[in-house]
């Protein structure tokens, strides 16, 4: 019964998206109010309807229900209670309804937090979220009905895929959907401007906490997926420029030239145009993004061909999403009005560097991901892409970016002074450079890459002090005092630099002076890394719920000081018969020690080892958690509010008008 | 300038910047794209010896060998019409195993033999990696025309 409630519920649901869609935009285009107040109360009946059917599957899951050919599918009666939860998004169809329903949160927190906006642009803004989620919706019933029943009932499930038993796996995809589907507000907001054509200022300043927000939960989703993929692959790896990496990493680098994008056309109104285009891009590739995961067309562009109904409606989904926004944007953009100048060297034209470079590394990623699938789809012969590429055309297009990020912030608007911002960034450029040449001498040798990386993200860091150094010479009060009167905003893009600054010094000293050894081990023999020494003690059985292993024991030692007792362990999943490599992983002060184990050699319990020895790792993931946070409180900015409440009284005025 | 000039400028150096990058892009993107060799192809030398290539097809039964080092691991790949030895070094994936799937890249040997630098994992117990089940499809098409 429970299933079919479920089923129900999300016909209702897609009834009330049809609503929330189809009202509110009519409304909205003839001015009719009563039309127009539909958009809140539907969106948040629809988030009720999609969350039943949500907690329906997951009942289904929890309580072993393999009746439903998704459960049986994607989980198993010994699986831990956590995971059978956490399976409920584990499958297409599952992940799609989480898709969905925060899709659904997302519109219900828009119809909450949007009493400040016109009554037609919350109607519209609504409205587009509406017709996204019937897509879904209909995607959902029409071709991947998670509350299939299979008949007669599996006696029990095939278990979830063993690399996902994980708790980084946990929360990493509701985290990573709630960054994708973040945009998709953003993208409301665009076209809403531009079915009403007010592309004014005030646009901007609405659409960019919520863009800010969704950018901080995609990076947070990301470095997720980052340390789930370092763990849990076994190869110490934290990024492999693997298509279902891209596909998540496209979204983000035109969010983040959004987000640049946005603070001019707040600020000054200029780039309106083009933060409208990025905004309709940005989602776009969420949009691809979900799909070329979901769709297995990453495995292979035939299993397009294997599901047609599948294949033939994403398609069409994303043509009409992206060709239907495209369209609308060719028609109304040229109507949009330019704003003030600014000169060659300013704030603007620095974000627009920023914005150049990044559409440049887009780009590049785009070309070295969709390629292959072109050249495969069309019967051109099969090529991969691997990081070489990335690595060479990513890090000469980002460094110059990350140059310009320490100047940004000091620039002014619309006529920025380059002496004087060289008068103070002189020392910074000279620490800067200092840190480039000392630093290495201290860790294994000189390497340009690394000493590059040690010198922009010297140089952000310096810069994030100088911006602070600035803002502290005014103001009244104490150092806490003027601390704590700065604007959230000002905090939030300074400790996402600063984030950055983190982050890449941690990739410069990990992707330079990482080391690793593929050893055979005896047991009590020891292999030496880096003047770590490891010592294998052999293995022992160990039973988990769902699978049996074997656990190796390994002491790390330096300088004849115990440092560390790693146990990695082989496993051996009872349902599906997989083996899957647990490594084991201990940070030791900056760096990570990483056992993994290979195969068993002979009967006296010799094994082939993989040892790692990962300096600065944790400084990437505390890079990017810098981010976030930094996200976050640029969201929170007390203008927004501030806004907020003055928008609040011309609003009968604005609505008179409509 | 006058403003107009300006505007020019900007859009002239934002075009020379993009150019610029278009051509790091295609430059890196020729000299780094890895292409795939079924072992029919390999045999019928078509694949080149100076460059690195994947190749893929089924590990043959019975042919996985271990060096006494215990890190370096011999095994032959098949498409089922035609075989390549291959060497590697290092731990293999959990998913490796004598009967399944695999994708190997690496550089082919003026002896015919492929060092393999990398050997892929993939995630998945039933997942078959495309370029292999690309090689044994191709192999047992154009067996069947020759049957024909």
């Amino acid at each position: 019964m429970i299933p079919e409630l479920g089923h129900f519920a999300l016909i209702v649901a897609l009834l009330l998206a049809l609503t929330q869609a189809i009202l509110p935009l009519y409304g909205a285009q003839r001015g009719d109010f009563t039309l127009m107040a539909v958009a809140r109360p539907a969106a948040q009946g629809q988030f009720v309807f999609v969350l039943l059917a949500f907690v329906c599957l997951a009942w289904s899951f929890l309580n072993n229900d393999f009746s439903v050919l998704n459960v049986a599918k994607n989980s198993f009666s010994q699986l831990p209670e956590i995971y059978r939860l956490t399976a409920t998004w584990g499958s297409h169809e599952g992940s799609l309804l989480l898709w969905v329903l925060i899709l659904a949160f997302w519109s219900t927190a828009v119809s909450v937090f949007s009493r400040h906006l016109p009554e037609d642009m919350a109607a519209r803004v609504i409205g587009v979220m509406g017709l996204i989620s019937v897509g879904f919706l209909a995607f959902l019933l029409i071709t991947s009905n998670p509350f299939e029943r299979l008949l007669p009932a599996a006696m029990d499930g095939n278990d979830m895929n063993p690399l996902l038993q994980d708790w980084g796996m946990i929360i990493h995809p509701p985290m990573l959907y709630m960054g994708y589907v973040g945009f998709a507000v953003a993208f409301a907001f665009a076209i809403a401007a531009l079915l009403s054509g007010k592309m004014d200022v005030a646009w901007a300043r609405w659409s960019r906490p919520w863009t800010t927000v969704a950018w901080a939960f995609l990076t947070l989703g990301i470095v997720l997926g980052s340390w789930w993929a370092y763990r849990e692959l076994g190869w110490g790896g934290w990024w492999f420029w693997d298509p279902t990496e891209n596909a998540s990493f496209m979204p983000w680098i035109a969010g983040t030239a959004l987000i640049h994008s946005l603070a001019v056309t707040e600020k000054r109104g200029a780039f309106k145009a083009w933060t409208v285009l990025l905004a309709l891009t940005a989602f776009s590739l969420s949009l691809l993004g979900t799909f070329l995961v979901r769709s297995g067309v990453l495995s292979s562009v035939h299993a397009f061909a294997t599901d047609p109904a599948r294949g033939a409606f994403i398609l069409g989904f994303l043509a009409v999403v992206i060709g239907g926004s495209l369209a609308l944007y060719a028609w109304r953009a040229p109507k949009m009005v330019t704003g003030s100048g600014f000169t060659w060297f300013s704030r603007e034209s620095l974000l627009l560097a920023n914005n150049v470079i990044l559409i440049a590394a887009l780009g590049s990623v785009l070309l070295g991901t969709l390629y292959p699938l072109f050249m495969d789809a069309m019967g051109l012969g099969k090529i991969s892409v691997g990081p070489p590429y990335f690595n060479a055309v990513f890090v000469p297009l980002m460094a110059p970016a990350l140059f310009l990020m320490g100047i940004g912030p000091l620039a002014r608007w619309k006529e920025a002074s380059l002496p004087d911002i060289a008068t103070r960034m002189k020392w910074a450029l000279g620490v800067a450079v200092a840190v480039a040449i000392l630093l290495p001498l201290t860790l294994d040798g000189f390497k340009p890459w690394a000493s590059l990386g040690f010198f922009l993200a010297a140089w952000i860091a310096l810069a994030v002090l100088v911006a602070f150094a600035d803002r502290l010479k005014h103001g009244q009060g104490g150092l806490l005092q003027k601390l704590s009167a700065l604007p959230r905003g000002f905090w939030g893009m300074q400790l996402a630099h600063f984030g950055i600054a983190v982050g890449v010094a941690g990739i410069a000293v990990v992707a330079n002076y990482a080391t690793e050894r593929d050893v055979r081990m005896d047991v009590n023999s020891y292999a030496e890394l880096d003047g770590y020494t490891f010592t294998f003690r052999g293995t022992t059985g160990h039973d988990g719920p769902n699978y049996r292993a074997v656990r190796g024991t390994v002491e790390v030692s330096k300088n004849g000081k115990l440092m560390a007792t790693l146990h990695p362990e082989k496993r051996v999943y009872n349902a599906s018969g997989m083996a899957m490599t647990e490594a084991a992983v201990r940070p030791v002060v900056f760096s990570d020690l990483y056992v993994a184990m290979g195969e068993q050699l002979d009967e006296q319990g010799a094994w082939t080892v993989r040892l790692f020895h990962k300096p600065f790792i944790n400084w990437l993931w505390l890079g990017a958690l810098l981010m976030v946070v930094g996200g976050f409180m640029a969201a929170a900015d007390k203008r927004y509010r501030i806004a907020l409440r003055r928008s609040e009284v011309p609003k009968h005025v604005a609505a008179q008008g409509a | 300038m006058k403003p107009r000039h300006r505007k020019l400028a900007l859009i002239a150096a934002v075009v020379a910047a993009l150019g610029l990058a278009v051509v790091l892009v295609l430059n890196a993107f020729n000299s780094n794209l890895v292409f795939f060799f079924s072992p029919t192809q390999v045999a019928n030398g078509e694949a080149p010896t100076a460059r690195a290539f994947r190749i893929g097809g089924l590990v043959e039964e019975g042919s996985i060998k271990r060096e006494k080092d215990g890190l370096t691991t011999r095994f032959v790949v098949t498409d089922t019409a035609r075989t390549i030895p291959v060497i590697y070094t290092g731990i293999l994936p959990d998913l490796f195993k004598e009967g399944k799937g695999v994708v190997a890249e690496g550089r082919l040997g003026s002896d015919g033999l492929f060092a393999a630098s990398q050997v892929l994992a993939k995630h998945d117990e039933n997942y078959m990696p495309p370029e292999a089940a690309h090689a044994i499809e191709q192999a047992q098409k154009a067996q069947q025309t020759v049957v024909e």
